[in-house]
């Protein structure tokens, strides 16, 4: 057993029991770092596969932005997930069937995928020799050059459901107090301050 | 020796001993810098700074680490132990983590990957962990508060950050270090550094990096004169001294990243003169250098504005920029001023 085995094992190993214990901890928020420490190793895999540009992507996106709404979302909300725990057993049996099914399925469809001979030929667009472009390369110029019309309309799609998302929960209230940021750096110190002189015993009137 | 050094473990301890190595100058660099950014602020302010320990106070960093190390680690009511330990320790070792990928001289890298940027981009975008880690585990209300706000600061610049490093890796067309400096290497000395291609952008990342850092004048994470020290509030001895050992690391890694990326790294700005270490060196203490008068002279930022900068100023503004560059390199305009693939740089 080479190293290369040895570090895909120990990754694997930590990928599922990180997996597990995102299921079991008793914490949501354990959960949730037990969760991010399984995007880590399958980050680490990838790193194996030689897919490194794969691998930074998946820290980036999912462990520095998704995994950090995940945290924030599970740390403010005032779920009873013990409450919910306590239903576990009730639907333990229908999720056990949808689980065996599901792992069945896979079973079935991977354990008699085969490959046609010109298959490989028929493809698209083929991955380049490691010795021509490294996989960073090979991805944009597929992504960029290639498909640079699917990516666009992809990131339309994107786009369009941001907006709705945003046109779905903006409401204008009008009965707040808004910062003018332009009035407040325009303002003049001879203006917002005026200095009286106020007699003894008087007052401002 | 060299076949020794060819075998699996040969290869184990060369690169534990790099490491080692390059753990010494961090750690070293780092007690210097924080008398250097002391000694700044306190000229600044007209004060001495630390003089007693030892000569001129250079020692003042030990005696303060010593300090902290000794001192007992009290433990609030109700933390959750793991997580409150775990915090501070992760923020130290991804601090210094990002390290293996920074060369200081041309092939002086403990990991030369190709995708050098984007591990720096990750590894920073996991630091974020020890603030949330570390404010909620302390079970207290106003850490946890502390963390919330801090999270959202880092997050927010980070996106302006990646954005900026974008442009530089469209000039160059490689995402890894050794080829951006060589990219720089056009025979102009100072003239030919990115800094003058990506002039608006320059100022920017500074900007960022001071906010991503939590630096002044965005350190609303402490902002120890209005708030309580944010989310190391429930935090004292070692744990607390890992967490600004690793602030200091990050600061100390974002002054070698503009030195890498905009400013050469180790080539030498007049052309002729030998290129080496020293010049990298003399950079990251340039920038530190900068740091620290930020922090001497300027006021702490309100959140709010901080947040509106980070959003709607710098965001469109990188993202401006990334368009720009990308047509300016593409079409090669100034004679791949902005594509340094082309030159043959």
């Amino acid at each position: 057993m080479g190293i290369a085995d040895i570090t895909f094992y120990a990754f694997a190993i930590t990928l599922l029991g990180a997996g597990f214990l995102v299921t079991i901890a008793r914490n949501p928020v354990h959960s949730v770092l037990w969760l991010i420490l399984s995007f880590i190793s399958a980050a680490g895999m990838f790193v194996l596969l030689g897919a490194e540009f794969m691998a930074m992507l998946l820290i980036i996106v999912y462990v520095g932005a998704v995994a950090v709404l995940f945290l924030f979302v599970v740390m403010m909300l005032d779920v009873d997930f013990a409450a919910l725990k306590g239903e576990m057993a009730r639907y333990f049996p229908v999720g056990a069937i949808v689980g065996l099914v599901l792992l069945m399925q896979m079973g079935l469809l991977f354990g008699t995928w085969q490959e046609a001979e010109a298959a490989r030929d028929l493809r698209q667009a083929p991955t380049p020799d490691l010795a021509e472009a490294h996989n960073t390369k090979a991805l944009g110029m597929i992504l960029y050059d290639q498909y640079f019309l699917a990516f666009q309309v992809a990131g339309l799609i994107l786009l369009v459901a941001m907006v709705g998302a945003i046109v779905l929960t903006l409401r204008h209230r009008k009965d707040i107090k808004r910062q003018d940021v332009v009035a407040q750096m325009h303002r003049d110190p001879a203006k917002a301050m005026e200095l009286k002189d106020v007699k003894p015993g008087q007052g401002l009137g | 020796m060299n076949a020794f050094l060819e075998t699996g473990l040969g290869i184990t301890l060369l690169i534990m001993a790099q490491s080692m190595l390059i753990v010494t100058f961090v750690m070293v660099s780092l007690v210097f810098l924080v008398y250097a950014d002391r000694k700044v602020w306190a000229a600044v302010q007209m004060r001495r700074g630390p003089n007693v320990v030892g000569p001129w106070g250079l020692l003042q960093t030990f005696a303060d680490a010593i300090k902290f190390v000794v001192k007992e680690v009290v433990i609030p009511a109700g933390v959750d132990r793991p997580v409150y330990f775990l915090a501070p320790l992760l923020s130290f070792v991804l601090a210094m983590l990002a390290w293996a990928v920074i060369p200081f001289n041309d092939g002086w890298v403990l990991a030369d990957i190709n995708v050098a940027v984007l591990f720096i981009f990750a590894i920073t975008s996991l630091e974020v962990y020890g603030v949330i880690m570390g404010g909620w585990a302390s079970n207290s209300k106003y850490a946890f508060l502390g963390s919330l706000r801090s999270a959202a600061q880092m997050v927010s610049y980070e996106v302006s950050l990646g954005l900026i490093i974008i442009g530089v890796i469209i000039s160059t067309g490689s995402m890894n270090f050794g080829n951006i400096v060589a990219a720089q290497d056009t025979g102009w000395g100072a003239l030919g550094w990115y800094w003058l291609p990506h002039l608006p952008m320059v100022v920017l990342f500074f900007v960022s990096c001071l906010a991503e850092t939590n630096r002044p004048p965005f350190d609303l994470p402490e902002a120890e004169s209005e708030l309580v020290a944010g989310f190391m509030v429930e935090y004292g001895s070692t744990p607390y001294l890992l967490f600004m050992a690793g602030e200091y690391i990050a600061i100390f890694l974002m002054c070698a990243l503009i030195s890498l990326l905009f400013f050469g790294g180790w080539l030498s700005p007049i052309p002729g003169l030998p290129d080496g270490f020293h010049w990298m060196f003399a950079k990251m203490a340039f920038f530190f250098f900068l740091f620290a008068m930020v922090k001497a002279i300027t006021p702490r930022y309100r959140y709010d504005q901080l947040m509106r900068i980070g959003w709607k100023v710098f965001l469109p503004l990188s993202l401006a920029w990334v368009v720009v560059v990308a047509f300016l390199a593409k079409f090669e305009v100034a004679g791949g001023f902005w594509a340094r693939w082309a030159i043959g740089g």
